[in-house]
């Protein structure tokens, strides 16, 4: 991690030695800003504190992963520079490291970079600069829009899609539904309630109850009671963990018992099912698109045992039941592929172009059947996903992987 | 004495307008990106000015003037949004907005006094970023996701970059406004505001009028926060409420309290410290961590803290009575 010491010790040498050296390397190969002989910088940030910082793992693991791949010999000869910064899941304060990352760092690209409004305030700024955001970490469906934004793209199932799935599903297996709904107060509650009304279609008026929440409520218990008044018998609950677990047990405890659909951003068995009491969550459907390592189907998994074996020698202290590290690894090795597909010629056109251009690529960590798939008009990496069932105490996976398109 | 520390900051003044031209000849050091950085750290300055205000020069104490932040941003976001009002005209207006504002939350504040009044604001600080989320609002204000903003453009085909322009515009603001509150503050009302905070019974019987002052600084105080909110939008070209929660507030309180309460060279050392410390603390951490080798892990909050412990232990003025009393020492010495 030299870059932290450049800040200390004249980082303005060491910026006059890349642009010194960077003319040189164009002419022997094709590279753009942030890429030399040696090495490709990649810049990133999320919140390591502050709120958020529950996702700074994600952080974390994605620099314990660039430090292994660098050890493995690099990518084409190249070992990856990764400067990850703190934004505390600030706006503001995402501009302003971003801006340091490009302009200072002068970074190849931004990988990863977590949190729906922290990449909407960048999100100009990298396309007027041409630099690629890839891969961001949101599940927004802003992000797959190449025509307005070339260069920003996608990683995980966006919620829309995930919401028109959940809807589809309604529709073909429960007889008379009357859904209620449970909705966070925000962008992230919105697109998949927006998605879900795009699935229902027609039968838009089977929603007999719809009562949101702010995130900064300290319960949704009087929520619960307002939905099980209006008699459903569907629920669609669209909570982040916290609220997920009370949902579930206050259902329990004044016995209601829809058919539950829960997103799939609260599935954590560990955060969210244990703490809800797991009796009290049994048959509750959601949408999955990774491996949960909690789930014992995956013991023996080849795929799986590759994660364990990493994370054991390169992250011996973390929580190895924290999902959070299997979308690391999965999304960090997209992120390998893509530069790896680049070969010699890394420039920021061409790495949108590989990015742009996967078929059927398989990631460490993804469920069976699921793959990423992208083109110069789909930037939407992940669209698949498979349902899944909570039974015991785990996950258990029904049904095809479903897509938007198939469901 | 008074002639020369105006010298002092007719210079200062006339080397910060002079840097940035020295782009051609020294990209490296005065690039783009520090220009901005310095214009964070020139609206930081200004907030902070606003906070020094009330509770510097008036002794009124607010945890919440990250709020007033919030309504100028907001309200130059929306003007400019919406209406297409040009960035430059959305400083006044913010300045308006938020001085009714300040000036309506100054009415009950006056039956506030110290810690109570510091618990309201901070309640105040707590709900903006709820309010600016609200249904009937969100046509304006863009709810969660925020709007998305031009940056300002640079006017009369001007030979600078946007960044170069943006810091020219920040300067400006920033040095009429301190020009102002200079002003202000050697006048009979800035006397009156400070008899009011040094003995308030005794200011009541001179025959101020403490009620209509004090909430006349609270107008003032919001406004020049909020002129630091307006143009901190036209800087960041984004707003969302997530950018005003309540560490906002607090680090503003910390600029002033680091920087010098009570001074006006304090409020642009508390600006610039709250900017500096806060991008350098993670480095620094990070050196810890990786350079030296020691086995840490600290995060940048700690480093923070640990820094601001240190100079608060011996700096108890804040930097600018630290240094004052430093120079009067060596003086002394002579």
């Amino acid at each position: 991690m030299f870059t932290r010491r450049r800040g200390f010790i004249g980082g303005a040498s060491a910026a006059a030695v890349l642009t010194v050296s960077s003319p040189a390397v164009r002419a022997q190969r094709k590279a753009d800003e942030g890429v030399t002989d040696k090495e490709i910088k990649l810049g990133h940030f999320c919140p390591y504190s502050g709120p958020g910082s529950a996702y700074g793992v994600i952080g974390k693991g994605l620099e314990a992963f660039w430090k292994s791949v660098n050890e493995a010999g690099g990518i084409n000869g190249r070992t990856v520079r990764f400067v990850t910064r703190d934004d505390g899941a600030n706006p503001a304060k995402s501009v302003e490291v971003t801006r340091e990352l490009v302009e200072q760092e002068k970074v190849f690209c931004t990988f990863n970079t977590l949190g729906t409004p922290s990449n909407t305030a960048i999100h100009k700024y990298l396309n007027q600069k041409k630099i690629p955001q890839l891969y961001v970490a949101t599940g927004a469906s802003k992000w797959g829009n190449p025509k307005e934004f070339p260069w920003t793209m996608g990683f995980q199932p966006d919620y829309h899609t995930e919401g028109k799935i959940y809807a589809h599903h309604i529709l073909a297996n429960v007889k008379e539904p009357r859904i209620a709904v449970l909705m966070q107060n925000d962008d992230y509650g919105k697109d998949y309630w927006g998605g879900f009304k795009e699935g229902l279609g027609k039968n838009v008026d089977k929603v007999v109850k719809h009562v949101s929440y702010e995130q900064t409520d300290p319960t949704v218990d009087s929520q619960v009671i307002q939905l099980k008044a209006s008699d459903a018998n569907v629920f669609f609950n669209i909570t982040t963990p916290k609220f997920a677990a009370q949902a579930i047990r206050a259902m329990a405890n004044i016995g209601w018992k829809p058919a539950h659909y829960l997103n799939n951003i609260s599935v954590s068995v560990a955060a969210v099912m244990k703490p809800a009491g797991l009796e009290n969550g049994q048959g509750i459907i959601t949408a999955q698109y990774l491996k949960d390592p909690t789930d014992k189907q995956w013991a023996d998994d080849a795929e799986m045992k590759l994660w364990r074996a990493w994370i054991s020698k390169w992250m011996p202290d973390a929580n190895q039941a924290d999902l959070n590290y299997v979308y690391a690894f999965a999304v960090a090795n997209l992120m390998k592929e893509t530069l790896t597909k680049c070969g010699d010629e890394l420039t920021r056109a061409n790495l949108m172009r590989q990015a742009a251009s996967f078929q059927k690529l398989r990631l460490p960590g993804l469920l069976p059947g699921i793959t990423v798939n992208t083109s110069a008009t789909d930037f939407y990496p992940l669209q698949a996903v498979q349902l899944s069932r909570f039974k015991g105490d785990s996950w258990d996976l029904f049904g095809d992987v479903m897509s938007a398109e198939s469901s | 004495m008074a002639s020369a520390s105006k010298k002092w900051v007719l210079g200062i003044v006339v080397l910060a307008f002079v840097v940035p031209l020295l782009q051609p000849v020294l990209p490296d050091v005065v690039s783009d990106y520090r220009l901005f950085l310095v214009s964070t750290m020139i609206i930081a300055s200004i907030a902070v000015l606003g906070l020094n205000l009330l509770t510097g020069f008036n002794g009124q104490f607010s945890l919440g003037h990250g709020a007033f932040y919030a309504v100028g941003a907001y309200t130059a976001a929306v003007l400019m949004d919406q209406l297409n009002v040009p960035y430059w005209a959305t400083i006044p207006a913010a300045a308006i907005v938020c001085f009714i504002v300040g000036y309506l939350f100054g009415l009950p504040a006056l039956k506030l006094e110290g810690h109570y009044l510091a618990l309201a604001t901070f309640a105040l600080a707590l709900a903006v970023p709820q309010i600016l989320k609200y249904k009937w609002l969100e046509g304006l204000t863009g709810g969660v996701q925020g709007i998305v903003l031009m940056k300002p453009e640079v006017p009369f085909g001007l030979p600078l970059t946007e960044d170069q322009w943006l810091y020219y515009f920040c300067l400006i603001v920033m040095v009429v406004l301190f020009w102002a509150a200079a002003n202000m503050l050697n006048s009979r009302s800035g006397r009156a505001m400070m008899a009011i905070r040094d003995q308030y019974m005794a200011a009541d019987t001179m025959g101020i009028d403490t009620a209509l002052y004090k909430t006349v600084t609270f107008g003032i105080s919001a406004a020049y926060t909020g002129i630091a909110g307006a143009l901190s939008a036209s800087a960041i070209a984004f707003v969302a409420p997530d950018s005003f929660n309540i560490f906002l507030s607090i680090k503003f309180l910390i600029g002033l309290v680091v920087g010098g309460i009570g001074s006006l060279t304090g409020s642009v050392i508390g600006g610039i410290f709250y900017v500096l410390v806060d991008n350098s603390a993670q480095a620094l951490s990070q050196f810890v961590k990786n350079d030296l080798g020691l086995p840490f892990d600290l995060s940048a909050y700690t480093v923070f803290g640990v820094l601001l412990i240190a100079i608060i232990y011996l700096m108890p003025m804040g930097i600018a009575g630290g240094v004052a009393m430093a120079w009067r020492k060596m003086r002394s010495a002579r």
